[in-house]
Order: structure tokens, then sequence, then C-alpha cells
């Protein structure tokens, strides 16, 4: 999982637009942004822009662009499904 | 012998919306389910969901088990090296059908916990008896691994075995249902029974839930949480039969006393097992009486 | 503006342009203590001849007599609810006649009111006094598009302030869904039957000018029930229709499956149970769905095996109390709005369905509101933080959605005052260090219910006892925050420009509680 690794796919996925849930993607991106959206995008902004930033770095993503659709999730489900974003996003499926 | 678990709520593993929601449910125990209720898709992100609940969601006073996949699937042991390090109270492992199945999860298990720093036994063993190979091999599993805690009847994966319809009647499950009990109770473990799918017929779900308590199952599992009431309300001891209890541990506690190792109440004689029997009783009752006793105070 | 700080710790003004001078909230009794007596605003004595004729097909004319002018205020019920046809239709046609400059005072606004923003554009609007803000106006006004605050009163804080005469009434619109020809009329019969009228017969009394407007003229003396006397109603306008039949009176609620709102229900029911107060006589007010709705099932269970006769009903009614009143648990309802279609027929037969007002509901200034003789209240709220104050107003990003209607009302003057809410809502804490608007103070709350614990307030030591006493699961409030905090994440307040305040929101005595701030980022 290191910078080397070249990367397989575009873009991966985790998660669903279901109430409670939150749907990650993560894509191949010439610069690295977050765009977080749904009805806590306000409210919750900075806790997850740190997550995501978290989360990269203990991969040693960099020139992702990172997607989440927040459907009222609580916060260990955003970052669980984060991290499976990444490992499938790693895993090049 | 342990917690008194009369329902098994599954919950979905991809499902966060339940998940978190497992302590208030009403159930005595959740089985956080890995295998049936997730396609091949999402095992990993079901996986790193439940795992992830596992360690922040208080869990309450709810007996938290994990359904992960089974043995012979490319799935069981990256379940098990997620799910055991959080401590669950027990995994339900599928479609276990010799000692050696158990066996093995046992080592992994126990390899697991070590490496985790956690008491070697704390994850308990529910297996899930659902082949006919299974059913035959019954007792032997229940008395393959002292992990081992439970056995449960997997009736749908069954009667696909078997090659048989449900009716509405149930004895198609009938032997089923008394040789998993039996088995269990022969190895001094606890026995769950099957799910009952029709969510919407509660006369059926009661009528079963009451033949699974009267056979000896400890409990039921569910796939609903309108089941719960249902079924705890099938298990819930006969005022007669609470109040018989209560004089016979008051006079197994006077012949205690005195020096008596025999005694009778209402003119039957009273030995071990019927103290025992008495005992579970009064354990089940209390359940009734305190069902929203807290467990902090300010 | 000039800021002071309130008894609560927050910032409000003392002399507002465009409403003038306000006081600043002390305590919820503090003002009706120092000051009991108030002096009544009293509307103009008119004369009418006999014979003379009130009727009209065109609302143009109707405004016209009545002298409407530029700068005066108009009144509105919200009686029709989600169906309320008449405000746009009112609204429209003095839009039309070139009238500006008004200041709108209905009884609250709904999702069927998202055109008054046009209005505000347009100049037609341009102060609004009301119990609450929704859906585009709500957003709208979060914006700041409105240049003087709106006053957000509750329902027993409206009918003082008409009563005092600061909310003086110029022309009042009474969709009025049966009305006969001399301007007897109630919302009890007719093809937009709405049930009570209690919000409106507070304009009735004292607006200086007030025209009826209805779609089901009946024939003369209207019976066997009228809510608004003839020698109230200025004129009647006859419409094609004041409003959909089908999101006026909804179809009946019923008890919710969602097991978290359940187990809310089962805890609350649980702590009302363990106060003692569920005997002969009891009262009660609950609301029309979820949670709230589900206590009022396992209270019917318990009043019935107890055989226990309660003396009232409050509210807000829904068809279940009706269920409840039929069944011989209560004496009697006193309904001030009604929910449910077999709401309006109870009150039309049952004598002992009754119609109040908004004033004998809940206005402190009277000699006895229903609300004080109140034993338990259910209350939902937005968010509450952990000194017990509650939300009722404005969302997680700060945007009005809300409204006080009766919160702060009943809070008061109950008892006991429950409030039922998931201790987490769409991923968001319900319990906060601080709420962003303040509707209804701590001190007049008891507990927090939520499905995960009950919060008792700690003035209420005997409640507490009670409680622990019966085994149910209380929790201290910070240490619950804590626990749903470590799952949740914990949220950051929405940014507002503290520099701009949007909305004043007035406690029942008219003091100002807290303040409404436009929101940044939507």
């Amino acid at each position: 999982m290191s910078k080397n690794t070249p990367f397989k796919s575009r873009t991966a996925q985790c998660g669903t637009l279901e109430s409670s849930d939150c749907l990650v993607t993560i894509s191949e991106s010439e610069t690295s942004h977050i765009d977080y959206r749904g009805a806590n995008a306000g409210i919750f902004r900075k806790r997850t822009e740190a997550i995501v930033k978290e989360l990269l770095d203990e991969s040693d993503l960099t020139s992702v662009a990172v997607s989440i659709q927040d459907n009222g999730a609580l916060e260990v489900t955003i970052r669980a499904r984060i991290e499976t974003a990444i490992e499938r996003f790693l895993q090049g499926r | 012998m342990g917690k008194i678990l009369r329902t098994v709520l599954y919950i979905p593993g991809n499902s966060p919306g339940m998940i978190q929601h497992c302590p208030v449910f009403g159930a005595d125990a959740v089985a956080l389910d890995l295998e049936d209720a997730v396609s091949i898709r999402e095992k990993d992100a079901a996986r790193r969901l439940v795992t992830a609940f596992l360690d922040s969601l208080d869990f309450s006073r709810v007996y938290v088990s994990v359904r992960v996949n089974g043995a012979q699937t490319p799935y069981f042991k990256k379940d098990l090296e997620a799910v055991v390090p959080k401590g669950p109270d027990a995994l339900r492992i599928p479609k276990c059908e010799s000692t050696d199945d158990v066996k093995r999860a046992e080592e992994i298990i126990s390899a697991l916990e070590d490496e985790a720093g956690i008491p070697k036994g704390t994850v308990k063993i529910h297996a899930m008896i659902e082949t006919a190979r299974g059913l035959e091999k019954a007792y032997d599993i229940a008395t393959s691994s002292k992990r081992l805690e439970a056995l449960t009847l997997g009736g749908q994966d069954l009667l696909a075995d078997l090659g048989i319809q449900k009716t509405p009647h149930g004895r198609e499950l009938l032997y089923a249902r008394s040789r998993v009990v039996t088995a269990a109770r022969a190895a001094e473990k606890q026995a769950f029974d099957t799910v009952w799918t029709d969510i919407n017929d509660i006369n059926g779900l009661f009528e079963e839930a009451r033949l699974a308590a009267e056979l000896g199952f400890a409990g039921k599992a569910a796939i609903h949480p309108s089941q719960i009431p249902v079924i705890h309300e099938a298990y819930k001891p006969h005022p007669a039969e609470v109040a018989r209890a209560r004089r016979i541990m008051a006079s197994a506690q006077k012949a205690e006393s005195e020096g008596r190792g025999v005694f009778s109440v209402d003119g039957r004689m009273v030995d071990a097992p019927v103290i025992e029997r008495a005992r579970h009783l009064l354990r089940l009752s209390e359940l009734y009486e305190n069902s929203n006793r807290g467990d902090e105070t300010s | 503006m000039n800021l002071i700080t309130n008894g609560k710790g927050r910032a409000v003004p003392t002399d507002v342009p465009g409403w003038g001078k306000f006081r600043a909230y002390k305590s919820p009794f503090a003002l009706i203590e120092e000051e009991p007596l108030r002096t009544r605003g009293c509307p103009a004595m008119k004369a009418a001849r006999p014979g003379e004729a009130k009727v009209t097909r065109s609302l143009k004319d109707a405004i016209q007599r009545s002298g409407l002018r530029d700068g005066m205020t108009v009144s509105f019920h919200h009686h029709l609810r989600n169906g309320d046809a008449v405000l746009p239709m009112v609204l429209e046609t003095i839009s039309e006649m070139g009238i500006r400059n008004l200041t709108l005072a209905p009884s609250s606004l709904t999702d069927a009111h998202d055109c008054v923003v046009n209005f505000i554009k347009k100049g037609v609007v341009t102060k609004i006094s009301t119990s609450g803000l929704r859906g585009e106006l709500g957003a709208a006004i979060s914006r700041g598009e409105l240049d003087v605050p709106v006053i957000i009163r509750s329902h027993g804080g409206r009918a003082r302030a008409i009563e005092e005469g600061s909310l003086p009434i110029d022309v009042a619109f009474i969709a009025a869904p049966a009305c006969d020809e001399k301007g007897n009329l109630t919302g009890c019969m007719g093809k937009s039957a709405c049930g009570s009228i209690g919000y409106a017969k507070v304009d009735a009394r004292y607006a200086s000018h007030v025209i009826a407007v209805t779609d089901d003229p009946v024939p003369f003396p209207l019976a066997p029930k009228v809510s608004i006397s003839q020698n109230e109603i200025d004129q009647i306008v006859i419409a094609d229709h004041i409003g959909d039949p089908a999101k006026i009176a909804t179809g009946a609620a019923r008890i919710t499956r969602n097991p978290v709102d359940l187990k809310i229900a089962k805890n609350a029911f649980d702590l009302i149970a363990a106060s003692g107060l569920i005997d002969q006589g009891f009262s009660f007010q609950v609301g029309v769905g979820g949670a709230s709705l589900a206590v009022a099932s396992h209270l019917r269970e318990y009043m019935e095996d107890k055989g226990i006769r309660g003396s009232f009903g409050l509210g807000g009614i829904g068809g279940y109390m009706v269920e409840l009143l039929e069944e011989g648990l209560f004496d009697v309802l006193y309904d001030v709005q009604s929910f449910d279609a077999n709401v309006t027929s109870s009150l039309l037969e049952n004598p002992r369905h009754m119609e109040i007002d908004a004033s004998l509901y809940a206005n402190p200034y009277t000699k006895g509101c229903m609300v004080n003789d109140l034993d338990v209240v259910c209350l939902a709220a937005l968010d509450i933080d952990t000194d017990f104050n509650v939300n009722v107003l404005t969302g997680n990003d700060g945007v009005l959605r809300g409204a006080s209607g009766g919160h702060c009302d009943t809070a008061a003057g109950a008892k006991l005052s429950v409030i039922l809410a998931p201790s987490f809502r769409g991923g968001v804490p319900t319990i906060k260090e601080e709420v962003q608007t303040i509707v209804t103070p701590g001190e007049t709350i008891d507990a927090l219910v939520t499905e995960r614990g009950i919060c008792i307030h700690p003035r209420r030591e005997d409640l507490l006892e009670a409680a622990l006493k019966a085994g149910l699961p209380v929790k201290e409030i910070g240490r619950l925050k804590k626990e749903v905090e470590k799952i949740t994440g914990r949220p950051e307040t929405p940014e507002v420009d503290r520099d701009h305040i949007v909305a004043l929101v007035e406690y029942r005595d008219g003091t100002l509680i807290d303040c409404v701030y436009k929101t940044r980022n939507t």
C-alpha cells in the first residue's frame, strides 16, 4: 500500500444512499480534494475532512478525490465506509 | 448456565441504520450477520462496518454474537481475524457438520484472542446445525469444544438439504428440533431454535415460539424487531409455575439448613434437576418484572 | 440595535426598528409575578343596522370595504394546515390591488405558505409575526430576505399579544368551512371541514375588521354548532375553494412501528406511571404522531386495566384521543386544533368534546388557562441542551424549520413536562452543549426521554427518586450526551451572522428569550 503501487482502477465506492449510511467515492485525480455533501455537510465538515485526511495518510494515498454523500451516518459508519473504499481503490476493484 | 437469551435478532451486517440501534430493539441477543444478509460484493464492507461498531457502540446489556461466513468460504478467516479481537460474546458459525469444523474455528479464535491480549475463551461459539450430516453429528459437535456454548438450528437450510418443504404444522422439523435440543442438553449446552420467516403472521410465530419453549430451546432467532415481544411472551412462565418454583426454592433452603437431602413440595419429591429448573424459572420470570431495569443510574 | 443579556445568557435587543421595545426574559414566571395585570387592548364597537348584507363573491370588494391600507396588519389562522388556500388567495388579491408594507400575523405558517416568499419580494409583506416558519419561507427568512426580524410567538403568547394590543389586527381573514349569510361560522362542517378553529376565535374578537372566507355557504341559521358568532363578523366572502380537503384532514395517524420510537414511548410511559400522576381525574396532552402517540396507547391500556377515568385531554387533538374520550377514559376533550377527519365529527356531535380558543388554552394573562391544569404533557424537540433548554425552531444547520406552538406554554403549565426525542437523528446528537435557539426554558422541563435512557432535571429530586425506585433506565444528561457523541462525533455549531437577527423568539409573557440569526452557508 505504498506510493509506488500502481493504481489499477480509476474509482472505487463503498456504502449506500440509504438513511443512516453514506456513499463514499474515491477516484484518481490530479489534485486532492474532499467533497462532503448531505444534510450534515455544514456541521460535520471539519470532522469528516479530518477523518478522510487521516485515513488517506495512513494508506499513503495522494492525488485522489474523495466524495461523500452523507445521509445521516454516524461517525463510526463514515469511517468504516471510507476505509473499505480505500481498500477497494487500492485493490483495483 | 449463563445469560438467559430468549431472542437472538439477526441484524444485516451491511445496514448501519439497523446496527446502530441494536441496544434498542429489546432482544436479549443480536446476531450481526456477515453471511446470508450480505451480498458477495459487500462482504468486505460489512465486515469492516460490523467490526467498527463492535469497537464503538455501547451494546448495553445485549448479548452480541456475529454470524460469520462458513468455514468453506474465502471469507471465514478474514471474518474471524477482524471480529475476534473486538471481543464479541460469540461467533455463530454456519453449517457445522463435524467436530473438525468446530476445532478449526477454535484454533483460529484462540490464536486471535492471544494476539489481541484478550482472555482465552472470551469469544464463544454457537454452532449452526443446518444439514443432515450436521444433525447426525449434533452431540459430537456440542462436546467438541469448551468454547462451544450452544447449538442453533438452521431450519431453512436443513429443509433444503433434506429436500422437503416447510409446512404450516411444522412436523417436518420436529425430529431435528428434538435432536438438537437433546444433543445440546446432553453436552450441558444450550439450544436455539430457527427463525420464523413470515413477519406478518404473529400467531404462527407465537405458536412456534411456544413449541420451541416447550421442547426445551433456550431461545429463538428472530429476523425483525417486531418479533421480539411475541417470542418473549411465548417464553413467559405461568404465574402458577413461578409460585411453585418459589416454594421449591424456599423448601430447598429449609432442607439444606436442616441437613436434609431429600424433601417434597406439593406432594412431589424434589431432587437436584427440579431445583435447577426452579432456579432457572425464577431467573426467567425476573426478566418480565424488570423489563426496564436500567444498567446505570446518575 | 442595543443588545442585553437575558436570564438565559442570550443576547436580545431592547428596541427593534419596525416593532418597538422589548423586555428581556428573566425566568418562566418572573414577569407574571411582578406584573400580574395587563391592560386590555379593545377594538371599537361597531353598530350594524338590521338587514345589512355582508356577503360578497368578490374578495377584492371585501378588502376594499374593509379599508385595508398600506402598513396595516392582516391575520389568518392555520387550521387548514397544509391544505390552506385562503392565505395565498388573499395575499394575491391584496398584491394585485397595489397594497403594500403589510404586517402578516397568522397563527402559524405551513407548507402551503411558501408563496409568502414572493409577497416579501414584492414588498406586499414587510413584517411577520407567526408561531412557525418552514420550507422555502423558513429558508428565505434564514437567508435574511426580510428586513425586519420575524417575531416568533407561542399560541398562548400570540393570544396575549393580541389581547393586550401589542399585535393589533386591522383585518382578520378567517377561513370558514361552514358559514351562514350573517357570519355564524364553524370549522366542524363543510367540504373543507377542519375541526376546531380555536386560534381564529381570538382574532375574531379583537380584530378591527373581520372577513370570513367560505366555500360552503349554509342557510341561516348555522346549527347545531357555531364557533364564531355573527356579531364578530364584518363580511363574508364566498370562494370556490378555501383549501384542499385531502391535506386539511389527513387520515387518522396510526401508532408508529418504528422500534426507536416505540422504545422512547415505553420509557416515557414508564416514567409517567412512576410519577404517580396517572390517577382518577388525570389530565393529559400528547402530540399526534411518532413516539408521543404511542405513549397514549400505553396510557390507554393502563387506565383500562386500573379503571382510571381522566378528567381532560388537551391539545392538538387527534383521532386517538377521541377514541379515549368515547371509551370513557376521559371526561372531556378541550380542543384548540383538530387533526384527523374523525376529530371533526366528534367535535360536532359529542358535547364532551369542546372547542376552546387559544387564550383559554394557553394565555398566561387570563384567570386560568387550561395548560395550568395539565398534569402531563409529552412534547417533542429538535434538540436540547444539558440545562434542558429546548429548541423546536431551527435545524442543525441553523435554518428556520419549526414552530413554537404550544410548547413553552404547556411546559410551563404542566405538572410533568416530558420531552420525547431519539438520542440522535440523522447522525446528529440531540443533546447539545448549547442549543442554537432556546424556545422553551429548561426550568419548565422535567425530563428528557430517549431510547437510550431517561434524563431527569436535577431540580426534580422527587421524580428521580420515583424513577430509580421503579428501576427505570435513568442517566445523567451529560453522561448520555457523551455516550452518543462517541458514536456520532460532536457537531460544530452552524455558522451564523451574529450581526444580523432574522427572528426574535418571544416567550409567552412577551419577553425575548432568544434570537435567530442569518445563516451563512445555506
